[in-house]
């Protein structure tokens, strides 16, 4: 029975490959073949769930691919079929289907509509191997894939500078998630001293056995957990990020920022409560962010005077409750909550235009001067007070690029007193020395060793902070990743006795993607001359191929699950020991700005307003 | 005191901002206007390039659009030699021909607008517009916000910087983090230029950084504009000034500098000062290049069409029909085109005419229970009456997903859980089997079919809101005896007229207001309708029009209709008041409208690639119907999309030309009208009305991101009163993507039936008038009635017209044509 569960991986898998494939001017077959597959996949869907109902609905697990392995560690793909899975597979596919049946015709004649139909099919695929997922591992592909998806969406009107400005600033707030879900896994290879599956997280006794002896272990992992589902479910304090997201197409910000996307993080926590069920503390936190999200959300809600961003606040605060009512156990009823409350958000933000007339209408005949709200009964200085920072949403946007992205970027500027020269020099040194270092190991005094992997680390985080800084030259900000890169995989060989073929298989991904990427900047620079990164110059409308492929590298290079890199992450996590929180910390920085960084080359070089204005563009604002 | 400043008048730099802001109203109130309003009192082409230079605007097709239409033969070589001759002599025809074919022109469009502000960003690194725009925004549609909040903005009336003091004042946060701009607003008087002061620090730029800033976001600006002016456009009144708005972005400004550690006036570290946005603009060879192709384009068209309507052979058909089954009214609008050809078609004995859809009863309009006046009749006529809705039978739908409740926090987790289940169902419902919500707007729920109007005055001296209720018989008499003349329409009188108006249904569609009857300022024209029908019904009235020449048999009745030009059906008003010998003809009549109605449908299908038009009329018609209630249709219709004249004459003069849905068309019979009295007062509408019509499609469609809304997907509505991209884009004006794609961005040509020395006449009614076809903002023909010769109008005279195009292609079966294709049709003579 379990082996069925492949089949809804392997549907939107093929629909996505089938779009790709598909040329852009037959609209009729890619729209017919998005809603054709995802249509398929719900009956599917909806017959096995029948069949398994029918049969005692047991707890589902399939382990079976293994990716890659070697001594003492394995990569399993793993997946696995409960209730939560079946209602989160159900609400996706009949909200996938439908948003594609709409979409089909309120695209059409746009351009883009392939472009949109890929990264929809693109979108469920990850939702569904998310949902499905048995261990981190798989979890993390698919939400990889959300990620990427979603900042492909939001940047779906890529010659807007807001749109690209936004598809950024979400993008930055997922990596944090991603990073918490890195973490995770980090420490959960050491917990389990292996690829825990989600079916084992089920076993009462094991669980408990492991959280008695590591509680704080323990703590830290439910923690990380906690932050990778508040930001992906615009939590506090993370919660800006939602109402921005709504720069697409409205049926796409209707499914995913409504509904499907933004419940991800739920999912997160109902996927691991059996974990944190017994962490009273754990519990404690999530329903004070919870509640938090609830009260704040709530109130920037009331205040919002567009369509959009209102019904994006009111969606968080629900989700806010959908915490709390997590936090006390009721897994039901989130259950339920969930579902009621994408379906609403889908179908209130698909009507959103309608607003207009019906408000109006009801404002011509039922207009009274002035409403009463439940605010008016505070004094005033405490209501101007709430208005008013409800308006600046409590400062949760202001907050997140005060204390988490300026910071990096300053950090990256005052490295500024070493040019691009002098880094290369020290790189150049530091790798010779290091593959010297490595060959006699040996003779390495201890002390010396001990520090070697956090020295050559942090010397990687320079190298990104930099890149992320960089405003002058593109060529610079992408060598200096690369570099980051090695330093990455010198820092994990003197750590552990690291094997050669693991920073081979890390490295491959690195060096193809590097080579590719170089090709890439050269092609531009011959047709466009200068190259640098103090603008966004929206190359992609001339070059729509070029930028697909320096995509690609970017997504390579952050590990996107396209390159063994991406295992390679993984190993090198389970090369950290659990003691060398400053070493996972700072490579764990160090993939945040890493795929920051990437993503802003990318963005600056191919997205926003062409540079070269043949054509009409729009205004900056608009 | 103030001392006067040398540079800078502040009173007259506002005047002129709003002059060149877009003038767009609120949603509602939508009505098409030209966009480059400002520029009319220039030549067309010289305006063109003045915009583009200051502003960054596209103002024509692109060099490659232009090229492309001539490959495929829709730019005409002959009328492209021409032209260039005529514009550039025969000398010049080989040189002007390469360059406009072959030659490279590295043409980038840049704007002299924004360039001082960029100063701000190469001297401080500091990106000025995404530190303000944002709150910039959100603060003032909170302030003006119609009803999108639950919570509003917590003090009124106050006007819009007062409030904002009030609220600093009183408020433990801010707007500001800089201590200088919160005593600032609260301790100074805030002038704008004490401020320019403080940022620009010498007076010669500040009119320059003004423009600057303003035209950064110039949705805002231009709607904040709008509704200084006309308060009553937004139903909850709201106090604001481009005075305040501009003060309160000035601070924004300040503040934001504020946060550097440290920073001079502009004036003080500008190494460069920018061209001044209003030097004089040279005329470039690539903007001649464009002047010519541009002529090219359009003559390439008007001239099958003049060539069609001076092949006719007059028949004078008002004769052939000697008893009219019927005679129908129908708009000027260019949608009814080609109902009225379809309606003839059906009954070859029936007569239609073409006039303003107000019908020239000109009041506001009080449905039952409504809280406020709504205008029907042309955006600048301000009526004397009031028409009331009394006794009506409809209820208001209301729908529970609109409910501001599910985004509260405790009864959105109940609604959530349960309403939310049943958002799916109807969501679903709606994709596979749309129908009407009450989310929809129709045509129809104007006004209830079988309510009673208060249309005669009772009391002379009552009056409501300053408003007369009713009209007099002697007020009415005038407007009937007007309408009637003005169309020729003056005997053989049918025994029903019909009054057809005109309005629109959809969902989903923020522009609704476009959709409908702009002689009515964009609402459906029922009302009036059945308002024009009462008058000409009335016993007394006749007996007024009899007096002046105007014998209507007593047999005959005036009917009022609507017809609605999404769904493409027809509702009739008061048929319970026929007489059974009426109304046996009218049941007869109805059979035809509507058979007329599903050939209509069918026609208009040829655009939406969606449906395939070769099915039957009546399955087409079924499948338009559907576009009006579904969610997901972002094109319910295609409105004045390819419209592109406006012909003033006698049906005849048109009647067998297949015109493909593009014209505008007046009834006027020069022979009741010799010295061109009511030509006046009925030339006098066609420049801010169809002119304004064309002319917004012209800009929309040539530069959709700038001067258009940019495609509608995305949109956001914000407080009701417009839309933006996302949630902290400015506000969009103009028209979105999916309403002018289809359409030719060429002007207006006028072409009136009568003697060229009386149009000449006509048009110097005002000087507002004249200005329109002296600067060639639309074209102008007048075709002598009687030999039907052509008379081109240039440069403030006549001169004679000779069609290059010698023959025009006869089509017997026009469903085969159109069922052919979905482009633009040239023109052809038809049965």
């Amino acid at each position: 029975m379990e082996k069925i569960i492949q089949i809804f991986i392997l549907l939107p898998l093929l629909g996505f490959i089938m779009s790709l494939i598909i040329p852009r001017k037959h609209e009729n077959l890619l729209s017919r073949t998005a809603f054709g597959f995802v249509g398929f996949n719900l009956f599917c869907l909806t017959v096995f769930v029948i069949y398994w109902l029918v049969n005692a609905h047991p707890n589902l697990n399939l382990n079976e691919i293994l990716i890659y392995q070697t001594k003492g560690y394995e990569f399993l793909l793993d997946f696995y079929f409960d209730k939560i899975s079946v209602v989160y597979l159900f609400v996706g596919s009949f909200l996938t289907f439908l948003v594609t049946i709409y979409s089909r015709y309120y695209l059409h004649r746009e351009r883009g509509y392939k472009r949109f139909f890929n990264t929809v099919l693109f979108f469920y695929l990850g939702y569904n191997i998310t949902v499905l997922s048995g261990n981190f591992e798989t979890l993390f592909l698919g939400w990889e894939i959300l990620g990427i998806s979603s900042f492909l969406l939001i940047s779906f009107y890529r010659e807007r500078y807001l749109p690209v400005k936004n598809a950024i600033k979400v993008f930055s707030i997922y990596r944090i998630g991603d990073v918490g879900l890195l973490l995770v896994m980090w420490l959960s290879h050491h917990l389990w001293h292996e690829n825990v599956t989600f079916l084992k997280l089920n076993n009462y006794e094991l669980v408990h056995e492991h959280l008695q002896s590591h509680s704080l272990i323990g703590v830290f992992i439910s923690t990380m957990i906690l932050i990778s589902a508040a930001a992906k479910s615009a939590q506090f304090p993370f919660s800006s990020w939602l109402p921005r997201a709504m720069e697409g197409p409205t049926p796409s910000s209707a499914i995913f920022y409504g509904s499907l996307s933004v419940h991800i993080g739920v999912f997160l926590l109902l996927r691991t409560f059996p974990f944190w069920d017994y962490q009273f503390s754990v519990r404690v936190l999530i329903a004070a962010i919870g509640l938090i999200t609830a009260i704040l959300s709530g109130l920037t809600a009331r205040v919002q005077s567009s369509v959009k961003s209102q019904i994006a606040y009111a969606s968080s605060a629900q989700i806010g409750i959908i915490f709390i009512e997590l936090a006390a156990g009721f897994e039901n009823l989130a259950l339920i909550h969930f579902a009621g409350n994408a379906f609403l958000r889908t179908y209130q933000l698909l009507v959103s235009p309608s607003v207009v007339s019906y408000l109006i209408k009801e404002q011509f005949y039922n207009f009274t001067p002035r409403k009463h709200s439940a605010e008016d009964s505070l004094p005033n200085r405490l209501r101007y007070t709430i208005y008013l920072l409800s308006l600046k949403e409590w400062n949760l946007d202001w907050l997140m690029s005060e204390y988490i992205w300026m910071p990096i970027k300053q950090a990256g500027r005052k490295m500024s007193f070493m040019s691009f020269n002098v880094t290369s020099i020290i790189f150049a040194i530091l790798l010779f020395s290091g593959i010297i270092a490595f060959q006699i190991e040996n003779a390495i005094p201890g002390n010396l060793h001990r520090f070697m992997p956090e020295f050559y680390a942090l010397f990687g985080l320079i190298l990104v902070l930099k890149s992320f800084a960089e405003r002058g030259n593109a060529w610079h900000a992408f060598t200096l990743i690369l570099m980051n890169n090695f330093m990455v995989a010198m820092a994990i060989s003197f750590n552990e006795h690291f094997e050669f073929s693991h920073t081979v298989l890390y490295l491959s991904g690195i060096v193809v993607a590097g080579i590719i990427g170089y090709f890439s900047l050269y092609t531009l620079r011959k047709k466009e001359v200068k190259i640098d990164l103090k603008q966004f110059y929206g190359h992609s409308y001339k070059h729509p191929r070029l930028a697909f492929l320096f995509l690609l590298v970017c997504l390579a290079l952050s590990g996107f699950p396209i390159t063994p890199t991406f295992i390679g992450e993984d190993l090198i996590y389970s090369h950290i020991g659990e003691h060398q929180a400053i070493l996972a910390l700072i490579v764990s920085i160090s993939f945040i700005v890493d795929g920051l960084s990437l993503i802003r080359i990318y963005s600056r070089l191919f997205l926003g307003t062409p540079i070269k204005r043949f054509h009409e563009v729009g205004f900056r604002s608009s | 005191m103030k001392k006067k400043d040398l540079y800078f008048d502040e009173h007259k730099t506002l005047h002129e901002l709003k002059h060149y802001l877009p003038a767009q109203a609120p949603l509602k109130d939508f009505i098409h206007h030209n966009t480059l309003h400002a520029f009319q009192n220039q030549k067309f082409y010289d305006a063109l390039q003045q915009a583009s230079t200051i502003f960054g605007y596209k103002t024509s097709l692109s060099l490659n659009d232009f090229r492309n239409l001539h490959n495929s033969g829709r730019i005409n070589d002959k009328i492209l030699e021409k032209v260039i001759q005529d514009r550039k002599g025969k000398a010049e025809l080989s040189l002007w021909l390469d360059r406009l074919i072959k030659h490279h022109y590295d043409y980038e469009i840049d704007s002299r607008i924004g360039k001082l502000k960029q100063h701000w960003k190469n001297t401080y690194k500091i990106d000025m517009d995404a530190l303000v725009h944002p709150i910039l925004f959100r603060i003032t549609c909170s302030y003006l916000d119609q009803g999108i909040s639950i919570w509003n903005f917590p003090i009124e009336h106050r006007g819009f910087l007062s409030s904002i003091k009030e609220l600093e004042k009183l408020s433990y946060s801010s707007l500001f983090q800089s201590e200088r701009v919160k005593k600032l607003l609260l301790h100074t008087s805030c002038s704008i230029s004490s401020l320019l002061d403080i940022l620009i620090g010498d007076s010669s730029l500040y009119e320059q950084y003004l423009f600057d800033t303003q035209f950064g976001h110039q949705g805002w600006s231009g709607m904040v504009a709008v509704v200084e002016d006309n308060p009553k456009t937004l139903l909850d009144h709201k106090k604001i000034t481009l005075n305040d708005f501009i003060v309160f972005e000035l601070l924004l400004q300040i503040n934001a500098l504020d946060s550097l550690s440290s920073w001079e006036p502009l004036a003080k570290t500008i190494k460069q000062i920018p061209v001044p946005i209003f030097d004089e603009v040279v005329n470039t060879e690539f903007h001649e290049v464009i002047t010519l192709w541009q002529d090219a384009f359009e003559w390439s068209y008007y001239d099958q069409v003049l060539a069609g309507l001076s092949a006719q052979v007059l028949m004078e058909l008002q004769t052939t029909v000697k008893k009219p089954n019927f005679q129908a009214l129908f708009c000027i609008d260019d949608r009814e085109c080609s109902i009225r050809r379809y309606v003839e078609k059906y009954d070859t004995s029936c007569l239609t005419y073409g006039t303003p859809g107000f019908f020239g009863v000109e009041f506001y309009y009080q449905p039952k229970n409504g809280k406020f006046h709504t205008k029907l009749c042309p955006a600048p006529v301000t009526p004397k009456y009031l028409i009331r809705e009394i006794n009506t039978r409809g209820l208001n739908e209301s729908d529970a997903n609109f409910s501001k409740h599910s985004h509260s926090l405790f009864r959105g987790w109940i609604i959530t859980q349960t309403l939310g289940f049943w958002s799916a169902f109807k969501l679903a419902l709606n994709i596979f089997k749309p129908t009407t919500t009450p989310a929809s707007t129709s045509s129809f729920k104007h006004m209830d079919k079988f309510s009673e109007l208060t249309i005669e005055n009772k009391n002379i001296n009552q009056k409501i809101d300053g408003l007369q209720v009713g009209f007099t018989i002697d007020e009415m008499a005038d407007r009937v005896e007007a309408l009637l003349k003005s169309i020729g329409l003056v005997d053989n009188y049918a025994p029903i007229v019909y009054l057809v108006s005109h309005g629109a249904s959809s969902v989903n569609n923020t522009h609704y207001a476009g959709y409908d009857c702009g002689a009515c300022s964009g609402r459906p024209g029922s009302v009036n309708a059945r308002v024009a029908s009462y008058m000409a019904n009335h016993i007394k009235v006749r007996e007024i029009l009899l007096g002046r020449g105007l014998a209507i048999p007593e047999s005959t009745k005036f009917v009022g209709a609507l017809h609605d030009t999404t769904r493409d059906e027809i509702e009739f008003y008061d048929e319970d008041k026929m007489s059974e010998a009426i109304k046996a003809l009218h049941n007869q009549n109805k059979i035809t409208f509507k058979k007329a109605l599903d050939d209509n449908a069918k026609e208009r299908s040829r655009r939406f690639i969606l449906i395939d038009s070769k099915q039957s009329s009546s399955k087409v018609h079924e499948q338009v119907k559907l576009r009006s209630v579904s969610l997901f249709e972002p094109r319910p219709e295609l409105n004045h999309a390819t419209n592109a004249l406006c012909i003033i004459g006698r049906r005849e003069m048109s009647k067998h030309v297949f015109l493909d849905r593009r014209s505008f068309m007046n009834s006027y019979d020069y022979k009741i009208d010799l010295d061109g009295k009511f030509l006046s007062n009925m030339i006098k509408p066609i420049g801010p009305v169809c002119g304004g019509i064309n002319l917004e499609y012209y800009f929309s469609r040539v530069d959709n991101p700038k001067l258009g809304a940019g495609t509608k997907l995305p949109h956001n509505v914000m407080g009701l009163i417009g839309v933006a991209n996302g949630i902290d884009g400015d506000l969009r004006a103009g028209l979105p993507n999916q309403m002018v794609e289809v359409h030719d961005p060429i002007r207006l040509m006028v072409i009136v039936e009568h003697f060229p020395e009386i149009v000449l006449k006509a048009i110097h009614v005002t000087p507002e008038t004249y200005e329109w076809f002296e600067n060639e903002w639309v074209h102008l023909v007048a075709m002598n009635p009687e030999d039907k010769s052509l008379y081109y109008f240039k440069d403030g005279a006549f001169s004679s017209y000779k069609p290059i195009t010698d023959k025009i292609n006869h089509v017997d079966n026009l469903e085969v044509l159109i069922e052919s294709s979905e482009e633009n049709f040239p023109v052809y003579s038809i049965n």
